[in-house]
This record gives C-alpha cells, sequence and structure tokens, in this order.
C-alpha cells in the first residue's frame, strides 16, 4: 500500500520515471563534435606490436580530412602500416547514413562509465559491417570502438583523450586487428640458426597491436590532397 | 723470412691472369642485380611480402634502398664466392708441384711451415681484397644508386626492421665474420692443395665439400639438424646474416645496437677459427713430411 502511495506522489510530483535512452541523439552530439575538425595534421610516435614484426619506434604524420579520409606516413623511415589504420578516424562510423543502432548499456572504458552503441549499416556495400561505440556521454567522446569490417575482420580502438578533447582529437590511440601468418620458404630466407627459441604463447597471438603518441596537431589549417595519394 | 715468403706468395697471386676473374664476375653480377632490382624492385620484395599485402600498406619504394640491395646481393652471391675462394687457394701448393716450382721453393732455406703459411696469410689477402671489393660494389654503390632508408631484412617467419643510423656497423661486422667464413675455404682449399699434384682437385673437391654441406644445411630434416648441422662450417658461414637480427623491448620495438643472441655468433666464429687452426695443422704437419718429386 506504501508503495503505490509514493508512486502516485512522485506521479503528482512530475518526477520522471526512467525509460529508454535515446542513442540517436548521443550520437549526434558526438557527431557535431567530431565535425568541428574539417582536417588535420598530426605529428606522433608509433610503437609497433605484431608477433612477426620487429620494427623501431617510428616517427609518423598523420594526415586526416573530412568525411573519412586519413592516412599516416612514415616520412623518414620504413614502417609497414595496417590499412585499417584508417578507422583510427570514429567519423568513418559517424558518417554512416542508413543503419540500425541499439543500446548496449553501460560500460566501463579507461575507468569512465561509457554508453555501448552498436551500429549495423543497413548498406550492402558498405565495408563496415558492424560497429560498436563507447560513448563518455559526459563529454561526448568516443572512448572505444569495435569495427568489424567486410574485408579485414576485426578491429578494436581505444582512445585517449588530452589536450585536445574539445576538438575530440586523441592524445593516444591503441589499435588492434587481425593479422596473417607470416612464413617463408627456407629456400628463399635461408636464415642463420642462432638458437633463438620461439615463444609458443606467442605464436598463437595473431593481433597485431600499434600504438600511435601524438605530439603536436595542426587543426583546420588545410591538408593537400597529395598527402593521400 | 715469412714476411718475404708473404710478399712473393702475394706477388705470384696477382701476376696470375685467373685472380681477376673473381673480381670481374663479382663485379658483372652485383651490377646485374643492382640493374634487375633498380628495373623490378617491387616484384622482388613483392616475393616476401606477398602474403601481408591485404593487411598492410607497403612501402615498396623506401624498403628497395642501398642497404637492402647490398642484403639481397650478399645473400646471393656469397654461397657462390667459396668458388672463386677455391680458384686461387686450391692452386696454391699443388699448382707449384704441377709447374715443377714447389721442389725448388722447398730447397730454399725456409721452413715448410712458414711456406705453408705465407701461402695462408697470402690468400687470406686475397680473400680480404675480393670482400673489400664486394662491399664497394655492393654497399656503396648500392647506396648511391638506390638511396638510403631503414633496412628490412627477411627471416623464414618474421621481418626486421633496422634505423638506418644502426646499419652501417652491421654491414662492418658481416663482411669481418664473411672474411672469416672464405679464409676457412682457403684454409680447406690448400690443405686439399698439400695432397694433390694439380689443381683441378683440390678446387674441385672444396667446392664439392661446400655444395654437400650447404645442401644438407637446407634440407633441415632432424637427422641432420641434430647431427651433422651443428658442426658442419656451411652453417656458421651464415653467420654474417646474424648482425641483421635485431631484438626487440617488451613492446615488440628494435633496439638499437642490439643482435639476437650474439653468444651464438661468437660460437659460430670460433667453430669457423677452430677449421682454420685444424686444416693448417693437418697441411702443415703432411706437408713437412711430404716427399716432394716434382
Amino acid at each position: 500500500m506504501a508503495n503505490y502511495l509514493y508512486i502516485a506522489v512522485l506521479f503528482l510530483m512530475g518526477v520522471d520515471l526512467p525509460r529508454g535512452h535515446d542513442i540517436n541523439e548521443t550520437l549526434r552530439k558526438v557527431k557535431e563534435k567530431y565535425d568541428k575538425v574539417d582536417d588535420y595534421t598530426a605529428t606522433g610516435k608509433l610503437k609497433t606490436n605484431i608477433l612477426f614484426i620487429k620494427a623501431p619506434v617510428a616517427t609518423v604524420k598523420v594526415y586526416y580530412k573530412k568525411p573519412d579520409r586519413l592516412r599516416i606516413k612514415n616520412e623518414k623511415g620504413v614502417s609497414l602500416i595496417p590499412k585499417g589504420t584508417v578507422n583510427i578516424n570514429p567519423n568513418n562510423v559517424l558518417t554512416l547514413k542508413d543503419y540500425e543502432s541499439f543500446d548496449g548499456g553501460i560500460e566501463k572504458v579507461n575507468g569512465k562509465d561509457c554508453r555501448v552503441i552498436k551500429i549495423f549499416p543497413l548498406d550492402d556495400k558498405n565495408d563496415i559491417s558492424r560497429a560498436t561505440l563507447y560513448i563518455d556521454e559526459t563529454e561526448m567522446l568516443v572512448m572505444r570502438s569495435v569495427i568489424t569490417s567486410k574485408e579485414n575482420g576485426t578491429y578494436e580502438l581505444v582512445l585517449t583523450y588530452g589536450s585536445q578533447k574539445d576538438w575530440a582529437l586523441p592524445d593516444k590511440v591503441n589499435f588492434t586487428f587481425n593479422t596473417k601468418e607470416f612464413k617463408l620458404p627456407k629456400g628463399i630466407s635461408i636464415d642463420y640458426d642462432n638458437g633463438t627459441a620461439k615463444d609458443s604463447k606467442k605464436e598463437k597471438d595473431k593481433k597485431g597491436k600499434i600504438e600511435i603518441s601524438y605530439s603536436s596537431y595542426v587543426i583546420n589549417k588545410g591538408v593537400a590532397d597529395s598527402n593521400f595519394d | 723470412m715469412l714476411w718475404q715468403l708473404f710478399k712473393i706468395e702475394l706477388f705470384k697471386i696477382f701476376k696470375r691472369p685467373r685472380t681477376f676473374i673473381a673480381f670481374g664476375a663479382i663485379a658483372v653480377i652485383v651490377v646485374l642485380i643492382q640493374f634487375a632490382l633498380k628495373v623490378n624492385g617491387k616484384d622482388f620484395v613483392e616475393l616476401f611480402l606477398d602474403s601481408q599485402e591485404d593487411i598492410f600498406d607497403v612501402p615498396y619504394e623506401k624498403i628497395m634502398n642501398g642497404y637492402f640491395v647490398c642484403v639481397a646481393v650478399l645473400h646471393t652471391i656469397l654461397i657462390h664466392v667459396p668458388l672463386l675462394v677455391a680458384l686461387i687457394a686450391g692452386d696454391m701448393l699443388s699448382g707449384e708441384a704441377n709447374a715443377g716450382t714447389l721442389r725448388l721453393l722447398a730447397g730454399r732455406p725456409v721452413s715448410r711451415t712458414q711456406i705453408v703459411l705465407a701461402k695462408f696469410f697470402a690468400s687470406s689477402v686475397y680473400v680480404l681484397l675480393l670482400l673489400i671489393w664486394m662491399a664497394m660494389l655492393a654497399l656503396f654503390l648500392s647506396m648511391l644508386i638506390f638511396g638510403t632508408n631503414d633496412l628490412v631484412v627477411f627471416k623464414e617467419d618474421a621481418i626486421h626492421v633496422m634505423n638506418q643510423d644502426d646499419v652501417l656497423w652491421r654491414f662492418i661486422a658481416a663482411f669481418v665474420f664473411a672474411a672469416l667464413a672464405l679464409t676457412m675455404i682457403a684454409a680447406m682449399a690448400i690443405m686439399f692443395s698439400a695432397f694433390a699434384e694439380n689443381s683441378i682437385g683440390p678446387i674441385v673437391a672444396t667446392v664439392c665439400i661446400v655444395v654437400v654441406f650447404t645442401i644438407i644445411e637446407q634440407l633441415r630434416v632432424p637427422v641432420f639438424k641434430e647431427t651433422i648441422i651443428p658442426y658442419s662450417f656451411t652453417s656458421h658461414m651464415l653467420g654474417w646474416k646474424g648482425f641483421f637480427y635485431v631484438v626487440t623491448d617488451a613492446d615488440g620495438n628494435t633496439i638499437d645496437g642490439s643482435v639476437e643472441n650474439p653468444s651464438a655468433l661468437v660460437r659460430s666464429a670460433l667453430i669457423l677459427l677452430g677449421y682454420i687452426v685444424l686444416f693448417l695443422f693437418i697441411t702443415i704437419r703432411y706437408f713437412k713430411k711430404k716427399e716432394i718429386l716434382s
């Protein structure tokens, strides 16, 4: 009896009861934030952590132009850069027009409560078959995304924001992607056997990781198309 | 006296036209490889990275730089250079026997040990000059033609990328190691040469042994891997490549100046050195007792 009375009082006081979260509104607000950036050039350090690649830390330049052009270049040295890095820009998902979205509830990413939004593009021609965005709704920032593409499997992206968070640009990006086994015929490689044992645990790890730590951004100053060739 | 003998042996080596065949052959091979890689470099890199093209943007033009070309050249010709070394070293004693000058030489007031050592040191100088010539063409000419950048080295199951500032010392070390390996071949050819009366036998024997052990090395079947390969000189001759295998930190990034398992390189160098000492010992011991009839 007391419960009915309590609900009746709340109703009369006009207090909102919990109801379905408007994820489309969240996506619109996030896109609005990302839309402030038309283009940028960023300098950063790229660390590669792939089972079969031993590479030094590289200084890279990242070029971005709206809506979805992104290119990472090692201007001085040699880097094997995953093709999927084009997805380090969340605009790839946010600019989708025809899609269905679902609320996946709340999950913590880097200690922050994030709204989980699952997106399914309806256009068969789109390379993205499914995306999950983890959005910090207080800052309206994408903290993590998991994108499944038709061509290259699943990518996972974890973004850490700092000085450029007002532009929705991260200070650090951790990108995880699927790799393929690398194996050359013995007759081609003719290796010197130095007795180094293979790590059987690592052997099973087919995921590659790269980390980009940005040191500077030049935002909305124009980026030449030639940088994307 | 050894110094005098050494100078005479050097004079003899470089007076023979056949000595320069090796220098000519190396020049032709290196220039041909450089030409091929200049024209079809991308196809060559694709041979290694074909399986990764879907996943990565491969900077073919940057990979195809002077350092990469030099490793490709060394990879291709260091297997065949023992033939060129055997051509000279296999003739050192047997050539004299065949020409009838060995008796004359042994009759002079020098010990037979000094004769063998002088011939060995002269052959070593020839090996050294051959490698310097190879370095000039394969490394410095390639750097001029293809420019420089980070070095990418392909292993059977790994790709090693080295900073361009961390590469030159590796080449110097690799050439020094290759010199040690080829000096071992020279010692072996001289040993066979001591047993023969004409040069064909020692040259062919040296080349055959290198070919047989190279095939055993390449087969990599367990029965050979556990028995012959650990002691086969051809396995250790590949040690020059070890200077291009780098170590990574916990994050998977290469450490400048590092070499994967350097103790294996030391072991290989010691084994090659051991073979040199063994071959020289056998040569001296046999040659001292040899009845020289011609």
